[in-house]
């Protein structure tokens, strides 16, 4: 009892010291997305304990942080609903001036970036993600004849549809991602909000929705280790780990990955501070932390994701920098479109004709 | 006499004390919170923390109040919520009355059993209850699913030969919620047919009536307070219900519990959500205060 008073009282005069912040950061990151050592050598390095929280939906972040007083340093929305949030008033602008590394981010995608969030104000890219094609080699290559897949086609066909529905065609119950996705196979602007445009969208999932089994964002990383689904549009992480589950369990089933040359939808993760965190300095540190080459290349060797770190580059495993499906080629990189923020009258129409499309109703 | 009147202040106070429990515990986690989600159901969204605008405001000593009452009446635009309250309700009912025709048998049995083994048996009906409901909802997809145990076995002795579609299917759902509260309907049934008094059961068979008779003239009469009971904890929380849906369910499956979760988390739109939310506590508290009415005049003529 004693020693806790003592505790207690040595925790106050270290908070009473001027501008000095208790050495405690609270992070608030996606599930099954950092590296083993990340934060024991933040910690180690720093003295600041990490309380570190996971969650597996934007939606539930974005419920968290609009109620507000959440106690988090560090959340890591995607870019999109991050820049809603800004609007909002919920984060704070990033001291890039307390960023030591900050050059070593690439230019070009912070460019990217920088379109969701003008001069890269509120947020420092985390990782880089596409939203593809996964898919069971073998059982494509059964009813499909080839088993790459390199094209929408494979799902916005309905004839090909038709012939994978029997081994399970899975999709991310995300209208924003699929339409858009849909949008761009048409050869219309992905990020339209025009009612005829989601009408066009909503006509060729129609065609395709009595051949798809379900729609989730997390359930088809599992089915497609396991062969219980044959395609899926997924996370190209996801479904990269999806990839290597399904080869650890060494029961022949072959997963791979496709960005489809008809372009795909690029996203990133941001590291970002609420407005109301109680340590914004120690969140910089973490920040700065993780712009080091050696930190980030790490934390993509064990997620496969790409990071947005230009001197990270030659440090990842090579047969993480290598997968095209993590690092897409230059020529890939040009296809890819990055999500807007949507109006709320375009959420509400286009949850609702994605609900139509689900029930029937 | 000063001690007399003591006692007498103590007991109605201690009266009151028992009385006060419930009501603040229902003051506290039900009142509050549905005053809190009618203030947001009223207000109009916005883009900012907290997403919906103060229904006051307080300026220059004018106190403005503004009511936003079109959330209500948006949800009658759409047809969509109306199908999404009669699809919910339908499949609490089917469920109810699934549940209700598996626990009563199994009540019947339980309160039939010599007593020294009806705790074991109780005690397995409550056995679930020690793994989280997650996890058991989360079995059942394991043994579900295409790869999975049922189809394996089905498969392996020869009775199928192409793996069914079980797993997001509506079957799957009432699967889910009739295992997930049928020990909530076996519980109140098992305590009113235990109370059974078997000289009843005796008399009617002294007067000449055979066994199905005396069950449908009665032990089931005498048992319609742990049916409506049973029937009342499997109905409604199945209304609700958005995990086992979500979990085992199809994309066909229209409940209102996802309706829900679409309003506040993709369309991010808390007033529409709060209305849902308060119509569906409606729809659910009216006619079962209706019925509990009317069963408890029944109860006072008898």
């Amino acid at each position: 009892m004693r020693k806790m008073i003592a505790a207690g009282l040595a925790a106050l005069a270290s908070a009473g010291m001027a501008g000095a912040e208790e050495p405690v950061l609270n992070i608030y990151n996606w599930s099954d997305y950092i590296a083993p050592d990340t934060i024991p050598g933040f910690e180690k390095e720093t003295g600041i304990k990490v309380n570190y929280d996971v969650f597996d939906s934007n939606e539930v972040v974005e419920a968290k942080m609009l109620t507000g007083s959440t106690n988090y340093d560090i959340v890591v929305p995607s870019l999109e609903f991050m820049a809603r949030q800004a609007q909002a008033g919920v984060f704070q602008p990033i001291d890039k001036a307390a960023l030591a590394n900050y050059g070593n981010l690439d230019p070009k995608l912070m460019a990217i970036a920088a379109t969701n969030d003008e001069g890269n104000t509120y947020g420092v890219p985390y990782m880089m993600y596409t939203i593809g094609i996964g898919y069971n080699r073998d059982k494509v290559a059964e009813r499909l004849g080839s088993d790459t897949i390199d094209s929408w086609s494979a799902l916005f066909d309905p004839e090909q549809a038709a012939k994978l529905q029997g081994c399970g065609i899975a999709l991310l119950d995300s209208p924003s991602e699929i339409t858009a996705a849909a949008l761009n196979y048409l050869g219309l602007d992905p990020t339209s909000e025009k009612t005829e445009d989601l009408e066009a969208a909503m006509a060729l999932l129609a065609k395709v929705r009595p051949y798809v089994r379900y729609f989730h964002s997390s359930q088809y990383i599992n089915d497609l280790a396991n062969g219980d689904i044959c395609l899926t549009v997924g996370y190209s992480g996801d479904i990269l780990q999806a990839r290597n589950r399904a080869t650890e369990a060494g029961q022949g089933v072959r997963v791979a990955y496709a960005i489809p040359k008809e372009g795909a939808q690029v996203g990133f993760d941001m590291l970002a501070i609420p407005s109301d965190a109680p340590h914004p300095e120690n969140a910089l540190k973490f920040i700065d932390y993780f712009l080091r080459p050696e930190v980030a290349a790490a934390v993509s060797d064990h997620v496969f994701y790409a990071n947005v770190n230009a001197r990270a580059t030659p440090l990842v495993a090579a047969e993480v920098r290598e997968d095209p499906g993590i690092y897409p080629a230059p020529e890939v990189m040009d296809k890819l479109y990055t999500a807007r923020p949507h109006k709320q009258r375009y959420d509400r129409a286009l949850t609702r004709a994605w609900t139509t499309l689900k029930t029937g109703q | 006499m000063r001690l007399r009147a003591l006692a007498g202040w103590l007991r109605i106070e201690g009266r009151a004390a028992v009385v006060a429990v419930p009501l603040v515990w229902l003051g506290l986690f039900f009142l509050l919170p549905f005053v809190v989600l009618a203030k947001i159901a009223v207000s109009e969204s916005v883009i900012a923390r907290p997403p919906y605008l103060p229904i006051w405001d307080w300026a220059e000593g004018v106190l403005n109040i503004s009511l936003n009452f079109g959330n209500f009446q948006f949800l009658t635009e759409d047809p969509l919520y109306l199908l999404a309250y009669l699809g919910s309700l339908k499949m609490a009912a089917v469920s109810t009355v699934i549940a209700l025709l598996i626990g009563y048998p199994m009540a019947y049995v339980i309160a039939r059993a010599p007593s020294n083994r009806r705790n074991i048996l109780l005690m397995l009906v409550v056995l679930p209850f020690w793994t989280s409901f997650l996890l058991r909802v989360y079995a059942w997809i394991g043994i579900l699913k295409g790869n999975g145990l049922l189809n394996g076995l089905l498969m392996a002795t020869g009775i199928i030969h192409e793996p069914l579609v079980i797993l997001q299917t509506d079957f799957a759902v009432y699967l889910g919620i009739v295992y997930s509260y049928l020990p909530f309907m076996i519980l109140p049934l098992y305590s009113t047919l235990v109370k059974l008094d078997e000289a009843l059961l005796e008399a009617s068979a002294d007067l000449g009536a055979r066994p199905f008779v005396t069950f449908v003239t009665v032990t089931l009469p005498l048992s319609v307070p742990g049916i409506i009971a049973g029937a009342l904890l499997v109905f409604i929380p199945a209304v609700g219900e958005f995990v086992i849906p979500a979990l085992l369910g199809g994309p066909k499956t229209l409940m209102i519990g996802s309706v829900l979760w679409n309003e506040f988390f993709s369309n991010r739109d808390w007033p529409v959500a709060s209305a849902v939310a308060i119509v569906m506590l409606v729809v659910l508290v009216l006619p079962i205060g209706l019925l509990q009415r009317t069963q408890s005049e029944k109860e006072e003529n008898a």
